[in-house]
Parts: C-alpha cells; structure tokens; sequence
C-alpha cells in the first residue's frame, strides 16, 4: 500500500505519541550521565535525583525567609497575572471584534487602525508600560492585553464577516434590531470560535507575561527562571519550565472542553459549511 | 389593490443592464415562480424585493407603500442555504422568530419573549413543527437535520413571523428528486393552508409549474457578446397556471 493510505491502529498510535516525549527523556539523561562521569560537579544537565531534590525544595518546603512555599506562591502570581490579562483582551477582542464585524461604519472607523496597531511588538513598548504605570501589577497585565487583544479583536471581526450573509438577511426578516441580531445570531456563533482564538493566544500570553516577569518582579514563575539563571540552578529552571508547560497544556484542553460542554452545536456545524 | 406592486423597475451595474423596466402586479393569495435563464436577474429582482438590493429605478410598492428600505418581518424569507441558524435547536430556531420580533422592553434588550409570551410562542412553534412534520425532532440542532428537514424548519421559521409575504429563493434546488417530490406536497399544503403569498425564484420549471399559480419568465430581448450589456431582462412570459390553482380549494390541482 502507499503510505498516505496507511494509518497506525488506535494502540499503535498512542505508542507513537508517546515516543518523541520518551526519546527526549532519554537523550537527556544519556547526555547527562556522559557529562556527570566527566565532572561530577556539573550544573548544566544535572541527574534526575538533583533535579528531584530541588522539586522538593521548591514545591514542597516552606522557604524560611518569605514563609511561603515558592512554586505555589510563583504559581499563583503569575496565573493572576495571566488570567487578568487574557480575560481583558478576550473582553476587548470579543466586543471591538464583533462590533467591527457587523457595523460597516466602525469597519471604516477602526478597521485599518487595529491592523496597524497589531503589528507594534508588544515588547518593544514594554518600557512605556513600566514608565506610565510603574513596576507592579498593571504594566504586566496590560502588557499581555495590549499583545494579545488586537489579534483577537482582528481574528473576531473576520470570523463575524466570514458568517454567512444570508444569516444576517434572515434574523432582520424575524424582526431582528441591530442589536438583538448582535445578542441572538452573531455572539452565541462567535463565543466558540472565541474560545478557538484564545487558545491560539495561550502561547504568547505566557511569553509576554514571562519577559515582564523577567524584567521587573519579586514573584512569578518568570521571575524564579531569571533569578536562579545567576547561579546556573538548571535543577530548578528544568522543572519550572516543565510546569509552565503542563499549565498551558491544562488550559488548552480547559478550554476545549468549555468549547465542547458549552457549544455541542459546534463541532458539527464547523464541518458542514 | 394588488399586494405588490412593480412599476418600471430598473437593476443597472456600472454600465451592465441586469433588469429593464419590469412592471409587475401580484395579488394577494398568489404564488408567482420568477423562471429564467441563470444570470437573467430572476435572484436579483427578489433581492430588491427583500430590500437586500436597491433598484437603479422605479419602486416596489406593498399594500399600497413603498417598501421599507432595509429588510423586515413583513417579508420572510427562505434561501437555498444558511436559512437556519445552527447553534438554535430546531424549537429555538422557531421561537427566534417570536424572540426577535417582540416589541416589549424583554424583546428590545434582549432579544427574547418571557413567561406568558414564551409559551405561547412554543405552543405557536409546535404547531408549526407538526405542520411541516418535524415535531419529532424539536430538540435537535440543525446540524442533526437531512438537507430536506432544514428547509422544512426554514419554511416554518419564517412562517413563524406571519410576514406579507413569503420570498423562496431556490429553496429546494439542492434537494434529491424524492425528498423535493415531499416538500412540493408539503408547500401546497402550506399555502392552501394558511393566508400566504409567496414568489419563488427556481430553475425547475416542472416545480414552477407544479406549485404556482403564476409562472414569470425573465429573459433578455437580445443577449450577444456584442450587445455589452445594454439590454437587461424582461418578463417575456407570464403565465396564469389553468386550471387556476385557488388558495384553499386543493381539488384542482393534484
């Protein structure tokens, strides 16, 4: 048979996916149990006992000198800052999107207004931030809205403008004021493919969020990188970058559950148009 | 005084004539099929009917007025696709009709009936499903439908909103042979059934024949490459069916 007509069996496959992750464990601890045996003082790949150890010290002991235990307390700072963040650019992205798509006179208005202002590097105006509303909270929270609304307000108003016309015709002959039409057909359409944009966007929230940390900060899984980087700590900076990893990972498949509990219209619907 | 009222109407693009000086009476009770070669404007006239286009000259009058500028609930609709909306179930999308149209602070802001209202308008809907024979499938979503089933909610839909006038822009083109044989009988019945006018826009003319009381031909007086465009459509045909087809009075026709 081809090959593009051979697909592995259900068992099979999952054994597939399994693989690369199990092939980078391995590589790893070959590459650092080559370097061990040459110098066992080695920092930059160290076993998985050492890195074990400084889970422990950073996930399970209190820190005498905060009185905090330090991956919850870098945990819970940064996922307030991340959620903050996200929820205020879906918010924004969910109502200008919208907005933008349906009203003609706005398109004209703001239309090639957002696209500009979507193609400012949100980093580059990371000094500004930090100057206009000081090193705290807000500059790192506005800094992911600023990076990430203007893509979702973008990708919205194009998913409002890809609907099909004839819908629009349709709900105006039930009696339909603009405004209604906004709140009955054209949001309950958009809140799922929302969800689908802000997924996309999960990946750059963190990395926005991680160069404020990084920058400015005394809390943060960001914050912890930069700061244990001075002493080449690769047994904390290993495991932070894993669990940062797995938290995305959570929250994408949050989110398409959300997508799937909330919308079981919408699966079927995406592939029969 | 005719329900419509067509007068010297004109559908110019730039310098392409898609319609010239159609003038056209229709009475309340009828059900006129617009027939025509593709690209003749047939889709276009029922456009300007819906408010969906503007015409170039001349005005479309109902009762007596000329028609509102945008679309509206005195005129319903039914397309080939994308008539029903899919993240309403089939109930839902019924009741929509009577959600979007309520007048009351609740229908304004939110786009919804409550309480007394809602339940009339479920009672109304479910009247309609058994009509149309889809009240076995109220609470599924539109997705879940056969392609004849959508049309069928479609029809009932825009029943829903008792409009003046009922617009089917090919509404069963895209329909196996068998299951548009079904929604034909269905049709018929609707309109012999309820106080409807109808103007449908189809290619099958054997459909056009079958349903209507009045089949109008749109074609052009000369369509060469060398004219450019100068000559639009104009109703070449327009047949009274006979026996006549009289709203309520099946036995005539089969």
């Amino acid at each position: 048979m081809r090959l593009v007509n051979r697909s592995p069996a259900k068992g099979w496959a999952r054994v597939l996916a399994l693989l690369p992750f199990v092939a980078v464990l391995v590589l790893y601890l070959i590459a650092s149990a080559v370097r061990l045996s040459e110098n066992p003082a080695d920092k930059l790949l160290p076993s998985l006992a050492t890195i074990g150890d400084a889970i422990v010290r950073m996930a399970f002991t209190v820190d005498v000198r905060t009185g905090t235990i330090p991956l919850w307390n870098d945990t819970a700072a940064s996922l307030g800052r991340l959620f903050a963040g996200l929820g205020i650019a879906t918010l924004i992205g969910a109502v200008l999107g919208i907005a933008i798509g349906v009203l003609p006179y706005l398109r004209a208005l703001l239309g090639q207004f957002v696209a500009v202002v979507s193609m400012v590097p949100p980093l580059a105006i990371l000094p500004i931030l930090f100057i206009t509303m000081g090193l705290g909270e807000a500059s790192k929270i506005a800094l992911i809205a600023i990076g990430i609304a203007p893509l979702l307000v973008r990708d919205i108003a194009l998913r409002v403008m890809d609907m099909p016309h004839q819908q629009f015709i349709k709900a105006q002959t039930l009696g339909a004021s603009s405004w209604t039409l906004v709140l009955r057909v054209v949001l309950p359409q958009i809140l799922p493919r929302l969800i689908d944009s802000v997924r996309l966007q999960i990946g750059p929230a963190w990395l926005f969020l991680i160069s404020a940390e990084a920058i400015a900060s005394e809390s943060g899984l960001g914050y912890r990188i930069f700061l244990v980087r001075r002493y080449l700590a690769m047994d904390v900076i290993l495991p932070y970058v894993a669990w940062i990893t797995f938290l995305a990972f959570l929250m994408e498949i949050a989110l398409v559950l959300l997508q799937r509990r909330a919308f079981p219209w919408f699966a079927a619907a995406r592939t029969a148009q | 005084m005719s329900l419509i009222s067509v007068r010297h109407l004109w559908k110019e693009y730039d310098d392409r004539v898609v319609l010239e000086d159609i003038n056209l009476e229709i009475e309340e009770r009828a059900f006129v099929a617009l027939v025509g070669p593709s690209g003749c404007g047939k889709t276009t006239f029922l456009k300007m009917l819906l408010s969906e286009e503007v015409p170039t000259r001349g005005v479309i009058e109902l009762d007596g007025k000329p028609i509102p500028a945008e679309p509206g609930p005195e005129r319903g609709v039914v397309y080939q696709r994308y008539s029903v909306f899919p993240h309403l179930t089939v109930l839902g999308n019924i009741v929509l009709a009577k959600d979007l149209g309520a007048r009351n602070i609740g229908g304004r802001l939110l786009g919804r009936v409550f309480g007394a209202e809602l339940h009339a308008a479920k009672a109304k809907a479910r009247e309609l499903l058994d009509a149309v024979g889809l009240s076995h499938a109220a609470d599924k979503y539109p997705s879940q439908l056969s392609g004849g089933m959508q049309q069928r909610l479609a029809l009932a839909q825009a029943l829903m909103a008792e409009p003046r006038v009922l617009l089917l822009d090919e509404p069963f083109g895209a329909l196996d042979p068998g299951i548009r044989a079904d929604i034909h009988v269905l049709m018929r019945k609707l309109w012999h059934e309820r106080a409807l006018t109808a103007v449908m826009v189809t290619h099958d003319l054997p459909e056009a024949f079958g349903l209507a009381t009045r089949v109008i031909a749109f074609e052009r007086r000369r369509d060469e490459p060398s004219d450019g465009g100068r000559y639009g459509a104009r109703i070449a045909k327009d047949i009274g069916i006979w026996p006549p087809r009289i709203a309520g009075a099946p036995a005539a026709h089969p």
